[in-house]
């Protein structure tokens, strides 16, 4: 029988405000624990929460940036729970009023193929603290520095078919928050994770089959490796004659398998209920147009402008507009060569990428100025050097040795053009090699390339390969 | 409107509550009463009432995005019974 999967994924994106989502401890990765914690986090008697307005203004960026309806009131809930790392025994979140509702987001699939994927609604709410269960004679450590970040989570529609699909959804969302700057996506530090609903049912069935979920997923390579291992494990269940039973489940980077970590039947009942200690939020008409006409470029809007104005490949476009850093870096280097975005795009991403993956950097840490690259095209363009020696030249920059016009300067590498020079440097060569210029003459074809590259060893490679080649067929011929 | 002793067993889980057997009737006996008492109320004719003052058409006062707390974890793990490097120690639980 032919297998359909139905996937859908729910992202949890820390907002990257600089206090908590209802008190004012910092939010800064890696600190000592729980020195960014006060009596709110840690969930006193008494206390009360006030809500980051800075919070507020992310997620509506995030409802605007994806088309979504944006709720004008939206209502916290408490989710109750029992874990240690939850200090109050509750988890602020959002429930039945989300303050983002419907949106759409559209991927591109690696045959260049569109798809509109649904977002159901994302919502804000808080982030629980971290256990650590080694080295504590038994007893399990807690670090509550990250309860309280604020977190935006974002459930897709189950519109997803494969995994390859679930990635592209999760790199497209992640470059998103990205551009709009509400999360850092720092995947490592688990800025940007990932649970997935999967399920599977004969292709052409309407009815969805039952589905598990799969948790803690924070690498995209994770993703796909668990997407795929569970639809195998649920069509091999089903096939067998067996049922698959909705559970959560774990996934185990080392054996590349999802594990059940509880039952249906174990599930947590949440109890939710509106918070009494806040108030809805409202948000306005005027709030969200003025979040709207202050929005940056989109990468999907990027894209198309690389495309119709710069005249970029699409694969080149969107190449550069996959990470904004990198747009931002070709952008900046595009000024000093204007006329030449493909060329330019074409030094980025080719020599520049390879280059820093080479060095295991990434463009945030280019040791080139973007500038550079941008005089670096402009200095093939008007012939004062070679294609070639640029790579010279790129090199040299890449191991800070200064900007390109200096290092043309200091090494001489400017481009020899002068025709009178270039016909006495070929003469000397034709003279050295007289056999080869015996047989060239008599057919050998062949040796054209032989005297090119004497030439062009004798001009150290300065010479312009199209006039040297033009004036050596004419003297060779003679 | 009556609660279940298997609801009783529910409930008490999902609180964490430890409730023993012998008591589990008597429970389920005053959740009961309770839910009865709300039922009467529910039977009162309010359409003619006004409703007392409520703050639910306020909306949240909104913080600036700030960070006015210092570190004060010494005195934050010092009312807690036991702690290591830092940290809050607490039975382990680990979800199996």
């Amino acid at each position: 029988m032919e297998w359909e999967a139905v996937i859908g994924l729910e992202v949890h994106a820390q907002l990257n405000t600089k206090s908590k989502i209802f008190s004012g401890s910092a939010t800064n990765y890696g600190a000592m624990p729980n020195t960014q914690i006060c009596d709110i986090d840690i969930g006193l008697p008494g206390v009360l929460p006030v809500l980051n307005m800075e919070a507020v203004h992310k997620a509506i960026t995030f409802g605007v940036a994806i088309g979504a309806q944006i709720n004008d009131q939206s209502v916290f809930a408490r989710k109750n729970y029992f874990y240690p790392d939850l200090p109050k025994g509750y988890q602020i979140s959002q429930f039945e009023l989300p303050i983002v509702g419907v949106g759409h987001l559209d991927i591109t699939l690696e045959d260049g193929r569109s798809r509109r994927i649904g977002v159901t609604r994302a919502h804000l709410e808080e982030d629980a603290g971290k256990s650590l269960h080694e080295d504590f004679q038994g007893l399990s450590g807690i670090d509550l520095n990250r309860a309280g970040i604020p977190l935006l989570e974002i459930v897709s529609e189950p519109d997803i078919r494969t995994a390859k699909e679930a990635v592209a959804y999760l790199k497209t969302l992640h470059n998103l928050v990205r551009y709009i700057n509400i999360c850092d996506g720092n995947m490592q530090e688990g800025s940007f994770r990932c649970d997935a609903n999967v399920s599977v049912r004969p292709k052409g069935q309407e009815k969805f089959g039952t589905r598990t979920e799969t948790k803690n997923l924070n690498s995209f390579r994770f993703v796909e490796r668990a997407i795929n291992y569970e639809i195998e494990r649920q069509i091999e269940v089903i096939e067998s004659g067996g049922v698959i039973m909705q559970e959560t489940r774990l996934f185990n980077a080392d054996t590349n398998e999802t594990k059940m970590m509880r039952s249906k039947e174990d599930a947590n009942d949440y109890r939710y209920f509106p918070d009494p200690d806040l108030l809805p939020v409202r948000v306005t008409a005027e709030q969200i147009r003025q979040i709207k006409s202050t929005l940056p470029e989109l990468p999907a809007e990027k894209q198309q402008r690389f495309v119709d104005d710069l005249h970029l490949s699409t694969d080149t476009a969107t190449t550069l507009v996959s990470n904004k850093a990198l747009a931002d870096y070709f952008e900046t280097g595009l000024k000093a060569a204007p006329e030449h975005g493909q060329l330019v795009a074409n030094w980025v991403i080719g020599e520049l990428l390879g280059a820093l993956n080479k060095a295991s950097l990434d463009i945030t840490q280019c040791p080139i100025p973007a500038e550079h690259i941008g005089t670096l095209v402009a200095r093939i363009i008007d012939k004062t050097i070679s294609t070639k020696i640029a790579k010279t030249v790129f090199e040299t920059m890449f191991n800070g040795e200064g900007t390109p016009d200096e290092i043309i300067e200091a090494k001489g590498l400017k481009q020899v053009t002068d025709t009178a020079e270039i016909e006495k440097m070929v003469d000397e060569i034709i003279t050295q090699f007289p056999e080869q210029l015996a047989d060239y003459r008599s057919g050998k074809d062949k040796l054209f390339g032989f005297f090119v590259g004497q030439a062009m060893k004798a001009s150290k490679g300065k010479a312009n390969p199209a006039q040297l080649n033009e004036i050596l067929k004419t003297k060779l011929q003679n | 409107m009556a609660i279940t002793n298997d609801e009783v067993k529910k409930i008490a889980q999902l609180a964490g509550l430890q409730v023993t057997e012998a008591d589990i009737a008597t429970y389920a006996d005053n959740l009961s009463n309770i839910l009865n008492l709300v039922g009467q109320m529910d039977n009162a004719d309010t359409s003619e009432v006004k409703p007392m003052a409520h703050p639910f058409d306020n909306s949240a006062r909104l913080r600036a995005d700030v960070v006015s707390e210092q570190d004060q974890r010494d005195a934050l793990l010092a009312i807690a019974p036991e702690t290591e490097s830092g940290l809050y120690l607490v039975p382990k639980v680990i979800e199996e």
